[in-house]
């Protein structure tokens, strides 16, 4: 899955999903300036459930943003399946999922799920037969014509999931889509993710603050530190491809859990420096 | 459906012939003059007996009012999707809006009767067409530029284009800010055709008819007029508000949910 070669022995280099080189991004200028991450590099393969951890203002969002083109690097190179970041926007390569579900309200649970199928001039059968199908993963059949004020945050959530699958997208970015669940229902959204990254074999990115989460979800967990943002270590999670609830109890889980833990505790901010609150990020985005 | 609306009416029907018993038997037993404000019973009598010229009176400041209104909202809507748009347009209607909604209706009405000459109805058409633009230009600007950051950054991953963001996203983000906006135009159009007339019109029209029954001290017939006025009024509301239930059902429903 990581590597495809191709018959007759003449391999093809297959491009990462991301590629970053020496990825930074400056918010602002001149003595107002935040850096909010300093030479990331980072390469994820088809395939991969990558997580990014860190503190808060390490940039773990404004990564999973330059990724998705919603903001731009000011040094270094991405490439996303060997193009441009913009490119790959343009291609429709991404789907997305916020910790808003950032559902519209004058839509149904099955036209917000057929919105992006809209968008990219699918025709309307298609667009039902899709959306009828992703209802039926996320386990919301009977609410195709509800309105999303109808539903909970877990079943919104779970529609927002939906609805970013239904193009089939190469890349999925999620920015902290269970932060805002209790514990209980992130724990059984953390499965159904699961059961969804294992059946359609999406790359994903996935942006947490929960530690656990991070290594019951991901083939690797990408720690990162503050100010300035960077990668400080990334851990590969061994863990049975197959994930359960016991494996949350078992030994090897609760030793990746520790040593994420540890690579966090490492890097912990000594001195109390300004941090990048997400108002800071949004101001010096508008400024820049 | 009849049960739950009966249910959602009642209470403001019987507060209304409530209200309307206490005025006609308190005002009868104190003993109020009818040049003050005349029983309700006194008011229908001549609302009856005037009929014929209150009719016409109706059909004409009627006619002004919705002519004012469906040109105000027109003009309203197309200047607040123009300033939405282009930044360019918002320095240059905005202003003009602005002085538009500032102009005083009592100033303006002479000069609209000078321009079309009094017997026409484009004065009273031009007065309620200027005092309704504003409120509509300001909140469909309001709908079309208040939209929530997430799902626009949602859309600009899906690469939609401008039209696109404005046809799923813009357009039905305004369309509540809109239907508020025409709510308070309906009232001021009747507003804005009554006290046009003030100045002018002819005689049988709603404003012309109180202030020369007032004027002969003839104040059942006046109140007669402003009963009618208020019905028209009411009507338009109702109207507008109907329109809203049928075009967005979902949001009189998350509101009633809420």
């Amino acid at each position: 899955m990581t590597s495809a070669g191709v018959p007759g022995g003449g391999a093809v280099e297959v491009p990462a999903v991301v590629e970053a080189v020496g990825v930074g991004k400056v918010f602002g200028a001149g003595s107002t300036a935040v850096t909010a991450i300093e030479s990331v590099d980072l390469s994820i393969r088809q395939g991969e459930f990558i997580s990014l951890i860190g503190p808060s203002g390490c940039g773990k969002s404004t990564l999973l943003r330059l990724i998705g083109d919603l903001t731009h690097p000011t040094s270094g190179t991405l490439a996303i399946n060997g193009k441009p970041a913009a490119r790959a926007r343009s291609d429709r390569d991404y789907g997305m999922v916020f910790q808003a579900p950032v559902l519209m309200d004058w839509r149904t649970i099955a036209k917000n799920i057929e919105l992006p199928l809209e968008i990219m001039g699918f025709p309307p059968d298609e667009r039902r037969r899709r959306a009828t199908e992703l209802l039926k993963l996320v386990e919301l059949e009977g609410f195709a014509d509800r309105h999303p004020w109808q539903l909970s945050g877990g079943m919104q959530q779970r529609v927002a999931i939906a609805r970013a699958l239904s193009f089939d997208p190469k890349l999925l970015l999620m920015d902290e889509p269970f932060g805002a669940l209790d514990e209980m229902t992130r724990e059984r959204m953390n499965a159904e993710l699961m059961s969804i990254w294992r059946r359609t074999g999406t790359t994903i990115v996935f942006v947490t603050h929960s530690i656990p989460e991070a290594v019951f979800l991901s083939t690797r967990v990408v720690v990162m530190s503050a100010r300035p943002g960077r990668i400080s270590q990334v851990i590969d999670i061994d863990l049975p491809a197959e994930r359960s609830v016991e494996t949350r109890e078992s030994e090897r889980y609760f030793r990746l859990v520790t040593r994420v833990r540890e690579a966090l505790r490492q890097f912990e901010p000594t001195d109390e420096g300004p941090e990048v609150t997400e108002a800071e990020r949004v101001r010096a985005e508008g400024l820049a | 459906m009849t049960a739950s609306a009966a249910r959602e009416w009642l209470p403001a029907v019987g507060v209304f012939v409530i209200v309307l018993a206490i005025w006609e038997v308190g005002f009868l037993v104190l003993g109020v003059q009818s040049f003050l404000i005349p029983r309700p019973s006194v008011i229908t009598e001549q609302l009856v007996s005037d009929w014929s010229t209150l009719a016409r009176g109706l059909v004409f400041t009627g006619t002004e009012a919705v002519s004012g209104l469906v040109v105000g909202v027109a003009l309203g809507t197309a200047a607040g999707f123009a300033t939405a748009r282009w930044a360019s347009a918002r320095e240059v209607l905005l202003p003009v809006a602005i002085g538009a909604s500032t102009i005083p209706i009592i100033a303006f009405a002479p000069i609209t009767l000078n321009w079309f000459g009094p017997e026409s109805l484009l004065p009273r058409v031009t007065i309620v067409a200027v005092m309704c633009f504003f409120p509509v230009m300001v909140n469909t600007i309001r709908g079309l530029t208040n939209v929530d950051p997430g799902t626009l950054e949602l859309l600009s991953s899906y690469a939609a284009s401008d039209r696109q963001t404005l046809t799923k996203l813009r357009g039905p983000n305004a369309l509540p800010y809109w239907f508020t906006a025409l709510r308070i135009a309906t009232t001021l159009s009747v507003i804005g055709a009554v006290v046009g007339e003030f100045f002018g019109g002819p005689l049988y029209a709603l404003g012309i008819y109180i202030t020369l029954q007032t004027g002969a001290s003839r104040y059942p017939s006046a109140w007669a007029a402003i009963v009618l006025a208020c019905v028209l009024g009411i009507v338009l509301y109702m109207v507008a508000v109907a329109l809203e239930r049928l075009t967005i059902p979902w949001y009189t429903a998350r509101e009633t949910a809420r």
